[in-house]
C-alpha cells in the first residue's frame, strides 16, 4: 500500500512520518515514534487506554487514522512534564495511589490534563462524568477521582497553570 | 516494637510494615515509562495473527494458504499439520487434558486458534488472516452443560472419545471430565432425612470473565547459535511457564529466559499457557526470529480465560432457630471444550470445598461434575483462590434463604451460626483448617456503622409504601496462599514460593522472589516486610522478579499468595540475614549474643544501650575480614517457604440498594467493607486492591456475563457487550478492618485483593434479592442487569401504575 508522509507536533516536537492512509494514530505513535506511553486495550474505543489529546481535545487514538493528524498537535503522557518537573496530576496520581497496574494510567492522565482544561474547578460527580470514557480495572476509580480533585486544587492554587 | 520518642522517629524512617508509603513502582508508571510486552520491538521482529473459528463445532475440510502468502508483508502461514513434526500442535493442560495448539481436523468452539499468520508488521498479518481460507463442516453444538452428557448428545472430543479418564477419576460418558466430591455423603444425608428443616436452591455463577486492561500476548525470540529462547510474556507464574516451555520445546530449562516485564493487569486471565504463546515460540524457533503476538480485545474475552460457569444446586438443613446443621452443595461445571482449567492437582474443583464458609457446620458434602461444551476452554480463577467465588456465592445466598424461610433476621442466623472466636484453628467439615477469626465482632461493627436497625426501619417503612430497598449482609470466609506442599502441587511442583536477599556493603539491599506482580505493589510492600525486619529504609531495598534469570523460582502471583507465600518467604530470608547479622554485631561489640538485643535498625547490648551496631555498619563489616572467624562474607539470606497452612481473610460486608420499581435499575446507595487480612502491611495499598476488588465484585454481580446463542456462537466478546463499570456507574466504597492475626504466618499476615471480589459479590445478589424477600423472592441469578432485575419486577406486578 502506497505511503503518505505525514508531519505533526508530538509533545512539542515536530515529527515526520511515512504511513499507510490505513495506519491507526496509536500504532504510529508507539511503534514508529516509540513513545510506548500510551496503551491499546479494547481497538473499539471503549477503554480509552489509548487516549491522546490531538489538537486540544482528547481522542482514543486506536480509532483514530494517523493521517487526521497531519498538521496537528499531539500530547501524550511523555509530553506532560513540563521543564523536568511532573505535570501535578503525576504527582497527584502517586500521591493519592490512583494507579496500581498503570495500564490505564496514561490514558487517564492525559483525559484528566484535558478535562481540568475544560472544567479547572470540577465537582466529584462532573469528574466521574468527565473521566468516564476512560476504563480501569484495578483501582475502583475513587483514588483517580481523588488524584484529579487534589490535582485541581493545586493548578487552581497556582494560577490554572 | 519501638518504645522511645527517638527509636520511634528511627522505625518511622525506615517505612517499613504499617506504613502508607508511596508506591516504588510508580514513577515509571505516571511517565508512560512502563515496559509491558507490546512495547518490546525486538530487530526482525515478525508479528503473528491468528485465523479463528466462526463455528463452535465443525469438521475442518482444507485449509488454503495460497492467497494468504501472496499477500505483501506476510512470510508464513502454520497450521496443525505444520506443527506436527515438532509434536507440538497438542498441548497439556494444566487440568490433566491435552487442548488443540492449532485445530487438528475439527473445532470445538467459536473463535478456536486454526492457524496463525506470520508477517512484517501487524496489518499485513491481518490481511493475512482474511485471505486464508478454511472449508469447514459444521456440527451440532453443545451449548447448555445440562445437555452435555444426554445419550447420543454430539460428542466434542473425539480425539479422547475412548479415554476412560483424563487425569481426574472414572468418565461416565464421552462429554464428562470428572466428578470430584468431599465430605460425608451417608451422614449429610442422613441428617437431611431427620432436619426439622431444609431450603434448596439452584443458584448459577455465570460465566465470566477477568478483562484486564491488558490482554495476552508474548513476544518469543530463538537464539539459533546459542540455543537460547526468551520470551517476554504476560505471565502471573512466569517460572511453572519456563517449566512448561521446557517440557514441550525439549529446550534446556537453563537455555529459557521467561521475563513478565510489567504487567497491565491479572486477575486470573494471565495464570494459563495459551495456543498464541505456544505458536509464537514454535515460530520463533523454527524461523529463528522474534515473532510477536497480542491478543485483541475481542480474542481476549472470546478464548482465554474464563472463569465461573458453575451451576450449582444449594442445600442446608437446620433446626428451628436457624442453626445449619448439615450442607449439601452440588455444582455442574461447564468447563468448555478442552479441560485447561488452572487448579492445583490434587483439587480438579479447586478450593470449591471452602462452601462451609464462616460457620461452624457439623456435617458436609460437596460435589462437582465437569463436563465439555462447545465453548472457550478454561477456567481460570477470576479474582480468588479457584473455585473460591462460586463456593462462597452459595453459603452466603443460602444462608439468606434459610434466614428468609424461617423469618430470621440475616444478621442475626449469621450470629447464630458463626465460628467463635475461641473456637480457632477450627476444622471445618470438610477438612479445611481456618488458622484465625473473629467473625462476630467484625459483623458488630458493620451493623454498628451503618445503624442496620435504622436502616431496617426504613426498609419497612418503603415496603410499605411500596418501594423496592434491599439490604445485603455477606460474612465471608476466604481460602488463600496456596499452598501447603504436601497437598499443593502444579505439574508436581509444589507451592512453595522464594526469596533471595542481598545486602550491600553500604546498607542497601536487593531482595528477589518468584512472584510477579500486576499491579498488587510489590516493590513496595514486600521492601516494607524486609525493612521491618531488617532495619534498613524501604527506599534502598530494590524488589525484583518476573525474569526467570534473576529470580529463584516460585509459584508466582494468583490466589492472593504473594503476601502469604512471598511475603513470608521475604520475612524468614530477613530473619536468616539478621541471624548472621547479630553474630557480627556480637563479634564487633565483643559480647555473646545473647547479650544483645535488637532495636528498631540496629543490635544493642541490653543494659547498654550506647553500645551499638546498626544493621548499616554490620552490612559493611559484612564485606570485610571483621567477622567472627571461619564466617563466610557476605549478608545474603534465601528461602524456599512452604507455608504450614492456607490462610484464611475474612470480612464483613453490608450493601444497601434501591431499585427502581419500574425500570428495575439498581442504584447502590451505600457499600461499607470491613476486611480482615491480619497484619497490615501498607494500609493505602490495601485500601486501593479493596476499592478494585469491590469494583470488579460490582461487575460480576450487575451487568458481566459471556453470553453464548444456542448455535455457540459468543455475543458479549467486546467492551460494548460485556460490562466493565466506569466511574460513573461504580459505587463509592467505604472500607473499615479489623486485626486477627494469622497465626502460621511470620508476619501474620493474609493477603486481602481476592476478599472484596469473593466477599463482595454475594453481598450485591443479598442487597437485590432482599429488596424482593417480602414478596417471597428467594433468588435471582446474576447479572442484576436493569433488564433482568425488571423481569422479577413484571413478574410480581409491581411494575403496575396505581
Amino acid at each position: 500500500m502506497a505511503k503518505k508522509p505525514i508531519s505533526f507536533m508530538l509533545n512539542g516536537r515536530k515529527v515526520e512520518t511515512l504511513v499507510e492512509p490505513r495506519e491507526l494514530l496509536i500504532h504510529v505513535i508507539r511503534e514508529q515514534l516509540n513513545q510506548t506511553g500510551s496503551h491499546i486495550g479494547c481497538e473499539t474505543s471503549h477503554c480509552g487506554a489509548c487516549t491522546v489529546d490531538l489538537n486540544g481535545r482528547s481522542v482514543k487514538s486506536c480509532t483514530v487514522l494517523a493521517v487526521q493528524a497531519e498538521g496537528g498537535t499531539v500530547l501524550t503522557v511523555e509530553g506532560l512534564p513540563k521543564n523536568g518537573t511532573l505535570h501535578p496530576l503525576q504527582e497527584a496520581f502517586t500521591q493519592e495511589h490512583g494507579l496500581q497496574c498503570g495500564y490505564c494510567t496514561p490514558g487517564m492522565l492525559v483525559r484528566a490534563y484535558r478535562f481540568l482544561q475544560e472544567n479547572p474547578n470540577p465537582t466529584e460527580e462532573q469528574i466521574r462524568f468527565g473521566m468516564s470514557g476512560n476504563l480501569c480495572r484495578c483501582t475502583g476509580y475513587m483514588n483517580i477521582v481523588k488524584a484529579v480533585q487534589s490535582a485541581a486544587k493545586k493548578m487552581q492554587a497556582a494560577g490554572g497553570k | 516494637m519501638a518504645t522511645t520518642a527517638e527509636a520511634v522517629e528511627r522505625e518511622q524512617k525506615l517505612q517499613g510494615v504499617g506504613c502508607s508509603r508511596r508506591r516504588k513502582e510508580d514513577a515509571r508508571f505516571i511517565q508512560g515509562k512502563g515496559t509491558y510486552v507490546d512495547d518490546i520491538k525486538l530487530p526482525g521482529m515478525l508479528f503473528g495473527s491468528i485465523v479463528r473459528s466462526p463455528y463452535a463445532h465443525a469438521r475442518i475440510k482444507s485449509i488454503n494458504k495460497a492467497k494468504a502468502l501472496a499477500v505483501p508483508g506476510v512470510v508464513a502461514v502454520l497450521t496443525a499439520d505444520d506443527l506436527k513434526p515438532v509434536n507440538l500442535h497438542w498441548m497439556p493442560t494444566l487440568g490433566g487434558d491435552v487442548q488443540a495448539v492449532l485445530a487438528d481436523k475439527k473445532v470445538c468452539f467459536q473463535m478456536q486458534e486454526v492457524a496463525m499468520v506470520l508477517a512484517t508488521d501487524r496489518y499485513a498479518a491481518a490481511d493475512g488472516v482474511a485471505q486464508v481460507e478454511v472449508e469447514y463442516d459444521e456440527l451440532p453444538a453443545i451449548v447448555d452443560p445440562h445437555k452435555s452428557m444426554a445419550p447420543g448428545a454430539p460428542v466434542i472430543r473425539e480425539d479422547i472419545a475412548d479415554k476412560k479418564e483424563v487425569g481426574h477419576g472414572p468418565r461416565t460418558h464421552p462429554n464428562h471430565i470428572f466428578t470430584w466430591e468431599a465430605g460425608d455423603k451417608a451422614g449429610t444425608d442422613a441428617v437431611f432425612a431427620n432436619a426439622p428443616v431444609t431450603v434448596r436452591e439452584e443458584i448459577l455463577n455465570p460465566r465470566v470473565h477477568p478483562c484486564p486492561m491488558e490482554t495476552c500476548g508474548c513476544v518469543a525470540s530463538f537464539d539459533k547459535v546459542a540455543g537460547q529462547l526468551t520470551v517476554y510474556l504476560t505471565s502471573q507464574a512466569p517460572h511453572l511457564v519456563r517449566t512448561v516451555v521446557a517440557m514441550l520445546s525439549g529446550i534446556p530449562e537453563s537455555k529459557i529466559r521467561l521475563v513478565g516485564g510489567d504487567i497491565g493487569g491479572g486477575f486470573g486471565n494471565k495464570v494459563p499457557v495459551y495456543p498464541g504463546y505456544v505458536v509464537a515460540i514454535v515460530a520463533s524457533i523454527v524461523t529463528g526470529v522474534p515473532i510477536k503476538w497480542i491478543e485483541s480485545r475481542i480474542e481476549n474475552l472470546s478464548t482465554t480465560g474464563f472463569a465461573r460457569d458453575y451451576h450449582g444446586i444449594g442445600e442446608l438443613a437446620a433446626d428451628k432457630d436457624g442453626r445449619i446443621q448439615a450442607l449439601r452443595f452440588t455444582a455442574l461445571a461447564d468447563h468448555g471444550a478442552f479441560n485447561s482449567h488452572v487448579s492445583a492437582t490434587k483439587f480438579p474443583a479447586g478450593l470449591f470445598s471452602i462452601c462451609t464458609g464462616s460457620y461452624a457446620i457439623p456435617k458436609a458434602y460437596c460435589r462437582v461434575d465437569a463436563v465439555y461444551t462447545n465453548k472457550a476452554p478454561g477456567g481460570v480463577a477470576y479474582r480468588c483462590s479457584l473455585r473460591v467465588t462460586e463456593a462462597v456465592y452459595l453459603i452466603e445466598r443460602m444462608i439468606d434463604i434459610l434466614a428468609q424461610k424461617l423469618n430470621i433476621d440475616k444478621a442475626e442466623i449469621r450470629r447464630r451460626n458463626f465460628v467463635k472466636a475461641e473456637q480457632f484453628p477450627y476444622t471445618t467439615a470438610l477438612g479445611w483448617t481456618l488458622d484465625s477469626g473473629n467473625y462476630r465482632a467484625a459483623l458488630d461493627k458493620v451493623l454498628k456503622a451503618v445503624n442496620y436497625e435504622a436502616l431496617r426501619k426504613e426498609q419497612a417503612e418503603k415496603r410499605a409504601r411500596g418501594e423496592l430497598m434491599g439490604i445485603g449482609i455477606s460474612t465471608f470466609t476466604e481460602i488463600v496462599g496456596a499452598g501447603p506442599n504436601k497437598a499443593c502441587d502444579i505439574l508436581g511442583i509444589s507451592l512453595f514460593d522464594s526469596c533471595d536477599i542481598r545486602v550491600n556493603p553500604t546498607g542497601s539491599a536487593i531482595a528477589r522472589l518468584g512472584t510477579m506482580s500486576q499491579g498488587q505493589g510489590h516493590a513496595t510492600t514486600y521492601a516494607q516486610i524486609i525493612a521491618t525486619e531488617l532495619g534498613l529504609s524501604s527506599d534502598e531495598i530494590q524488589i525484583e522478579e518476573g525474569d526467570t534469570d534473576k529470580a529463584p523460582y516460585g509459584a508466582g502471583t494468583w490466589g492472593s499468595r504473594s503476601t502469604p507465600v512471598g511475603g513470608a518467604a521475604a520475612a524468614v530470608a530477613a530473619r536468616k540475614v539478621k541471624a548472621k547479622a547479630q553474630k557480627i554485631a556480637a563479634h564487633l561489640l565483643e559480647v555473646a549474643e545473647g547479650d544483645l538485643e535488637w532495636d528498631v535498625d540496629r543490635f544493642k547490648v541490653k543494659g547498654n544501650p550506647s553500645q551499638a551496631k546498626t544493621m548499616k555498619e554490620i552490612a559493611m563489616a559484612a564485606h570485610t575480614s571483621n567477622i567472627p572467624d571461619g564466617m563466610e562474607k557476605g549478608l545474603d539470606g534465601s528461602e524456599y517457604y512452604d507455608p504450614p497452612n492456607m490462610t484464611y481473610p475474612f470480612g464483613a460486608y453490608l450493601c444497601v440498594v434501591d431499585i427502581d420499581r419500574f425500570t428495575g435499575e439498581t442504584k447502590v446507595r451505600r457499600f461499607y467493607a470491613l476486611d480482615d487480612c491480619g497484619t497490615r502491611i501498607n494500609p493505602m495499598i490495601i485500601e486501593g486492591q479493596i476499592h478494585g476488588g469491590l469494583t470488579e465484585a460490582y461487575a460480576v454481580a450487575m451487568g458481566q456475563q459471556l453470553v453464548f446463542d444456542s448455535g455457540g456462537n459468543i455475543l458479549s466478546n467486546s467492551l460494548m457487550d460485556y460490562f466493565v463499570p466506569t466511574a460513573v456507574e461504580t459505587p463509592k466504597w467505604e472500607t473499615d478492618y479489623t486485626v486477627t492475626p494469622s497465626p502460621h504466618h511470620p508476619i501474620g499476615a493474609k493477603g486481602v485483593a481476592e476478599s472484596p471480589h469473593v466477599g463482595g459479590i454475594p453481598c450485591f445478589s443479598n442487597a437485590v434479592v432482599d429488596a424482593f424477600a417480602h414478596l417471597g423472592v428467594t433468588h435471582m441469578d446474576m447479572p442484576h442487569s436493569a433488564f433482568n432485575v425488571w423481569k422479577t419486577i413484571h413478574k410480581l406486578g409491581l411494575d403496575k401504575h396505581a
